[in-house]
């Protein structure tokens, strides 16, 4: 680089962007988190559901699917699997609780988990409310996520 | 001749990390080539080692073993460059041994016991930790992490400050001191979901795209510096830009991760402009290596550990900066977001940085921590063989998983008639197939990176150092 372009000026660079985009960072996050009440769907946040997060991640389900896009990416997409199982909780929990122990030969599929019908009910109320959150666009594109 | 090391009873305990780190890379892609089966053969190992379980012990080994890689780094070159022995060799080799204890443990927990099991024996309720992408380790475990990691910042953090500061420590310190403060937030489970994703980034994107990057940028230009004989002021002016450049882009640049998930649009414009800007600094390690490898003032005898550090610079802009760029505006996110072009990217960037760097900094050091200025002649041939082997495979790992990707975007989300997440995954089998057998490449390119280290051949000839 040239000698007009001193070390000095480049660590006040660094030194100064950092600090600046940093408090940037954090004036926006609090911005944000003040105006996520209209889209987060917090209304829907109950007890219920409270209790089917704590099941959706301590059964690692994010490790095959992924929700509202981020996890993994072998399994469909769930952030909207409750408008695409025709907005039935029923029609949630009925896959969950059928599939085989030992799998599907040749093919992909789902543990066998062996939940109670109440963890059933939590695990469908709490991706439920996660179809209710506001993304923007609408995000999935459309309903197969 | 000079002494070789200067601080040996320090410098010589990166050896330790080096060897685990190596070793957990090598489970970790094993796991890779599982997961990959897995793609094409849903039935292969099932219900044994179900995908997420192999999931978790190939990204988590990978955290782990990149941390050993930077710790043993950290330990290898602050002596020198403080010109002191660490302030407490002894805890140094100690949370060696109980980082890699608390890591093999994990790592059995999960393959041992279902993962519902894991989170009851470690009792998550306490406090709820586990079931995050990346996170997943028992909330003990991540305690374990901290205590590690504070021990290992107060070690080289006395070091630096009793002993001679350059920018090379400060900088390190800064992105290791940053790495331990923003894990914090791997204890922040909120069971607000859009809350709890948004904060979740605060240790993905500002771990690998923020200060991962300083610490990054600090062993390439210590290695640089090391292997070309080039002035320090030189290569402290664009170590400094280089990471204000990081900074400047990719703190914002979180906001490519605020697209979809419930937060406020505007996110879409200044995570769209600000992480179009993240390929400049990595765009600047590649001008950097290769400019100060031109100038060079000695030739130095050991070939891997330059080569090594060239393609780091060229592999991280290629990986994180240009698969990166692909899918971060808005409006390409909004089809890419959750497909196999995620995957492609991933692999890359994780590859050419992360990878690639620690295993720069280990070609460089080992053979010094084993008395040698350099490996011999044949050791350093298989060594440079490995690296083509695994970067050129790497590639096409990338190059496949964004064939796959972008078949999926087109029939799953694009098309008129889109189809069904399974019926798509069918369709694009060709490209996972051809995925695994660059998997395979990369395997038998890590296992000859191994057979290196044990290769005997001809001594090279030791240059002085001194000048």
């Amino acid at each position: 680089m040239r000698e007009t372009f001193t070390k000095g000026m480049a660590r006040n660079i660094y030194y100064g962007g950092g600090v600046f985009f940093f408090l940037v960072l954090i004036g926006l996050t609090v911005d944000t988190v003040n105006r996520i009440s209209k889209t987060d769907n917090r209304e829907n946040l109950t007890e219920e559901v409270i209790a089917g997060k704590r099941l959706w991640e301590i059964n690692d389900c994010i490790g095959c699917h992924s929700l509202m896009g981020e996890g993994a990416y072998f399994a469909p997409e769930l952030g909207n699997v409750y408008t695409r199982f025709g907005n039935s909780t029923d029609a949630i929990k009925g896959f969950i609780m059928s599939r085989p122990k030992d799998g599907i030969p040749g093919r992909r599929s789902m543990p066998q988990f062996n939940f109670t019908p109440e963890e059933l009910e939590q695990i469908a109320q709490f991706l439920k409310y996660v179809d209710g959150i506001k993304t923007a666009r609408d995000w999935p594109p459309n309903v197969k996520g | 001749m000079e002494q070789l090391m200067k601080f040996p009873k320090s410098q010589s305990i990166a050896k330790l990390y080096f060897i685990a780190a190596i070793g957990l890379f090598v489970g970790q892609i094993l796991f890779g080539t599982i997961l990959g089966l897995q793609y094409v053969m849903g039935d292969f190992l099932f219900p044994e080692i179900p995908f997420n379980v192999a999931r978790m012990v190939h990204t988590n080994l990978l955290i782990v073993w990149l941390l050993f890689g930077f710790m043993g780094a950290a330990y290898y070159l602050i002596p020198e460059e403080s010109e002191r022995e660490l302030y407490a060799p002894w805890l140094a080799k100690l949370m060696f041994w109980i980082f890699l204890a608390a890591g093999v443990a994990t790592i059995l927990g999960y393959l041992l016991v279902p993962y519902a099991t894991l989170a009851e024996i470690t009792m998550n309720d306490l406090l709820p930790t586990m079931g995050r992408e990346f996170l997943e380790q028992p909330t003990i475990t991540k305690i374990g992490i901290v205590i590690v990691v504070l021990a290992f910042l107060f070690n080289i953090g006395m070091t630096i400050l009793t002993g001679r500061k350059t920018v090379i420590t400060l900088v390190l310190m800064t992105g290791l001191v940053g790495l331990a403060v923003f894990f914090l937030f791997a204890f922040y489970l909120p069971d607000n979901l859009v809350l709890d994703k948004y904060f979740w980034w605060f240790v993905v994107h500002l771990w690998v795209e923020g200060v991962w990057e300083l610490i990054m940028a600090a062993m390439l230009a210590y290695v640089l510096i090391k292997v070309t004989g080039v002035d320090r002021e030189v290569v402290e002016k664009w170590l400094y830009i280089i990471i204000a450049m990081a900074l400047i882009s990719g703190l914002i640049g979180t906001g490519h991760h605020f697209f979809w998930i419930g937060t406020p649009s505007y996110w879409q414009w200044l995570g769209s402009i600000f992480s179009a800007l993240e390929p400049i600094p990595f765009f600047m390690m590649t001008l950097f290596a290769f400019n100060v490898v031109n100038k060079r003032r000695r030739d130095h005898p050991n070939k891997a550990a330059v080569l090594w550090a060239l393609g780091t610079a060229v592999m991280a802009f290629l990986g994180a900066g240009v698969w990166g760029f692909l899918h971060t505006l808005a409006p390409i996110n909004y089809y890419t977001h959750g497909t196999q072009i995620t995957a492609a990217h991933g692999h890359m960037a994780f590859y050419g940085a992360y990878v690639m760097v620690n295993l720069t900094v280990i070609s460089y050091a080992m053979p010094i921590i084993n008395g040698r200025q350099a490996n011999n002649q044949r050791a350093q041939v298989l060594e440079m063989w490995s690296f083509w082997l695994m970067t050129v495979a790497m590639v096409f790992i990338t190059l496949f998983l964004t064939g796959a990707g972008i078949l999926q975007v087109y029939l799953q989300r694009y098309s008129d008639t889109p189809l069904d997440f399974m019926v798509v995954q069918d369709k694009i089998a060709i490209f996972y197939w051809l995925r695994e057998i660059a998997g395979i490449v990369f395997l038998i390119g890590l296992l000859i990176y191994v057979y290196s280290f044990f290769a005997k051949g001809e001594e090279v000839k030791t240059v002085d150092m001194t000048s």
